[in-house]
């Protein structure tokens, strides 16, 4: 297996105290080809990460990268991997040139070589205008491209992403998805972590689903999305009282039935179409003079993912006490 | 966009370099992390105009207000007493900053990145030590200029320079300790405080100051005569007003080496527990 994985963790387990971050994981990721970790905050995906990237040991199982034991042969993994963590690792006071030097001489490449390749990533990554700067005028953006410029110094075989769209806006994270595709293109491994599913959606060729340290699903975005329906709209009645009568005139929209929040007056239905579908909710709503306070079309989002595997939503919890002065970072 | 696999590695790997090519990689890795740790220094340069103005203020101060009160027990210009101590005070006080900045730096995603390079464990602790000793060095030389300024003269200039150079080489030897209490404390702010208690007793009962015969209580006498800080201080202050005395050189360079032979595997090991938490 390991000749077409270059990612491999098996039966994985970290405790941090009580807390089980990682119980039990395994997970491949294919030689080339993206592997995406999908999971809410909490869900054991960034202890993973560090596991794979030598940062942290686990308390049992076998990760392998490249076909290199990581954990017994820790500075030859590091060699080949390229880390850009959910905090931007670069030094604030010095400028995104200067980084980059420094990163390539920390990977021992001669002065003028990294001279070099500093400039060359500096020009890939849209950051010549802003080179001899600080990086602390830098927007997050910039830091988010500084960094991922930093991990692919030594242009990695192997590239972990950790979140890096986490917190960015919506036109940055697009920006942010054409620069990741391109490093793919060139034959890298990737394994990116996310919250969000449009994210493992638009990248991944196959992602696992992790939650409370567990694996709970993994296939290809299709295989996850193939019982789950393709829109959902959201629906919020003028008049909480209306909130059950709605849901039953709009059972004949969905296979699922929908789902509803009494209090709130809101009611969520799967379609298979919801351009159709949206018309429809308005005439069988306004036929039965049920006013509706609000519409929305969405896109599954990992939330709904949730929903049809585990049949609950997500609890946004911590997995991990607050470490001791070190790395606050949600697993 | 770059080529990726299909070409030969670009980075010079453990597995093909020599024993030796990997050793001196722990001195080219220490000497990168030092300069992006004197680029701190060199672009906020208000952090050492005031770590230069401070132990100024504290040789006028002692100078003009202790000065004449003290001389009548050191026997002498209390500025030649005075300047060689107030050295290695500004030396102490200034491995406070190994504290702080390590600190700071751990609590920053860049050590993640040093970790994932395949650089020296050593050099991210080594870098930050050999910066704050130039650093170190550089408010030395302006206190001496300021000594002079107000009278104080070297008797020797060759036994003069080998006392700044012992100076020097005590400030490295505290740094690895300061290092040491950095990768302890929880975060920056706990750091600023733990980086300087343990420098007060070490400085004030010792012979920075006051000769320690005129210490009253006869346990502090004691202490203050024989612990290191006094021991560099005095060899420093003979160096410096032209006295050198070889057994005294042996062994302050003793508790230099013993204290990096210490301190320095200390931090090495607590910086490889701290980060891979």
């Amino acid at each position: 297996m390991s000749n077409t994985h270059s990612i491999i963790a098996e039966e994985v387990y970290k405790h941090f105290g009580s807390v089980k971050a990682l119980d039990g994981v395994s997970i491949s990721g294919e030689t080339g080809k993206v592997l995406g970790l999908l999971g809410p905050n909490g869900a054991g995906k960034t202890t993973l990460v560090r596991i794979l990237a030598t940062l942290l040991k686990p308390d049992r199982g076998n990760v392998r990268v490249d076909g290199i034991d990581v954990l017994r042969h820790k500075q030859q993994v590091r060699e080949i991997i390229g880390l850009a963590g959910q905090y931007t690792a670069v030094d604030e006071i010095l400028t995104g040139r200067e980084n980059l030097v420094m990163v390539s001489r920390l990977y021992h490449l001669p002065r003028a070589q990294a001279r070099l390749r500093a400039a060359e990533l500096l020009r890939q990554f849209d950051l010549i205008d802003a080179a001899d700067r600080p990086v602390k005028t830098y927007s997050g953006g910039m830091r988010r491209r500084l960094d991922l410029a930093a991990s692919i110094v030594a242009r990695p075989n192997i590239l972990f992403l950790d979140e890096p769209t986490t917190g960015l806006d919506p036109r940055t994270r697009i920006a942010m998805w054409d620069t990741i595709r391109t490093l793919v293109s060139d034959g890298a491994t990737l394994l990116l972590t996310t919250q969000y599913l449009e994210e493992a959606d638009e990248l991944a060729d196959k992602i696992v689903v992790l939650d409370h340290g567990k694996v709970i699903a993994e296939g290809t975005s299709d295989e996850l999305k193939a019982n789950m329906a393709a829109d959902f709209i959201d629906i919020t009645v003028a008049n909480p009282e209306d909130t059950n009568k709605a849901s039953q005139l709009l059972q004949v929209l969905s296979s699922e039935s929908p789902h509803t929040d009494e209090r709130r007056g809101s009611i969520s239905i799967a379609v298979e179409s919801g351009a159709q579908s949206i018309a429809e909710v308005v005439r069988l709503l306004d036929g039965e003079a049920v006013s509706i306070a609000e519409l929305n079309l969405r896109r599954p989002s990992l939330n709904d993912v949730f929903l049809s595997i585990t049949g609950e939503e997500i609890v946004e919890e911590e997995a991990k006490p607050k470490r001791r002065g070190f790395g606050r970072r949600s697993a | 966009m770059s080529q990726y696999s299909a070409s030969a590695a670009l980075v010079p790997g453990s597995s093909h370099s020599s024993a030796f090519q990997r050793f001196l990689w722990n001195f080219s890795d220490t000497f990168v992390v030092m300069r992006r740790n004197l680029y701190a220094y060199q672009r906020q340069p208000e952090l050492l105009v005031f770590a230069t103005i401070q132990p100024v203020i504290f040789l006028l101060l002692f100078t003009y207000v202790f000065g004449g009160a003290i001389s009548f027990s050191t026997g002498g210009d209390y500025i030649n007493f005075l300047l060689p101590g107030i050295i290695i005070q500004t030396i102490l006080f200034a491995s406070a900053n190994t504290t702080v900045g390590l600190s700071v730096d751990l609590s920053k995603g860049i050590i993640d990145r040093f970790r994932s390079l395949p650089m020296s464990r050593a050099a991210v602790l080594a870098g930050r030590t050999s910066a704050d000793t130039l650093r170190g060095l550089f408010t030395v030389l302006i206190m001496i200029v300021a000594g002079y300024i107000i009278g104080f003269r070297f008797e020797d200039w060759g036994s003069g320079i080998m006392g700044l150079a012992l100076a020097v080489a005590f400030g490295y030897a505290v740094t690895w300790i300061s290092a040491t209490i950095g990768l302890f404390v929880k975060d920056p702010e706990a750091a600023q405080v733990a980086g300087f208690i343990w420098l007060f007793p070490l400085t004030f009962a010792s012979s920075i100051f006051v000769p320690t015969q005129t210490m009253t209580s006869e346990w502090l006498r004691t202490f203050a005569e024989n612990q290191p800080v006094s021991v560099i201080a005095n060899t420093v202050r003979d160096l410096m007003t032209g006295t050198v005395n070889p057994d005294e050189i042996a062994l302050s360079l003793l508790w230099i080496a013993g204290i990096v032979a210490v301190f320095l595997p200390m931090a090495v090991w607590r910086y490889a527990r701290v980060a891979s938490r």
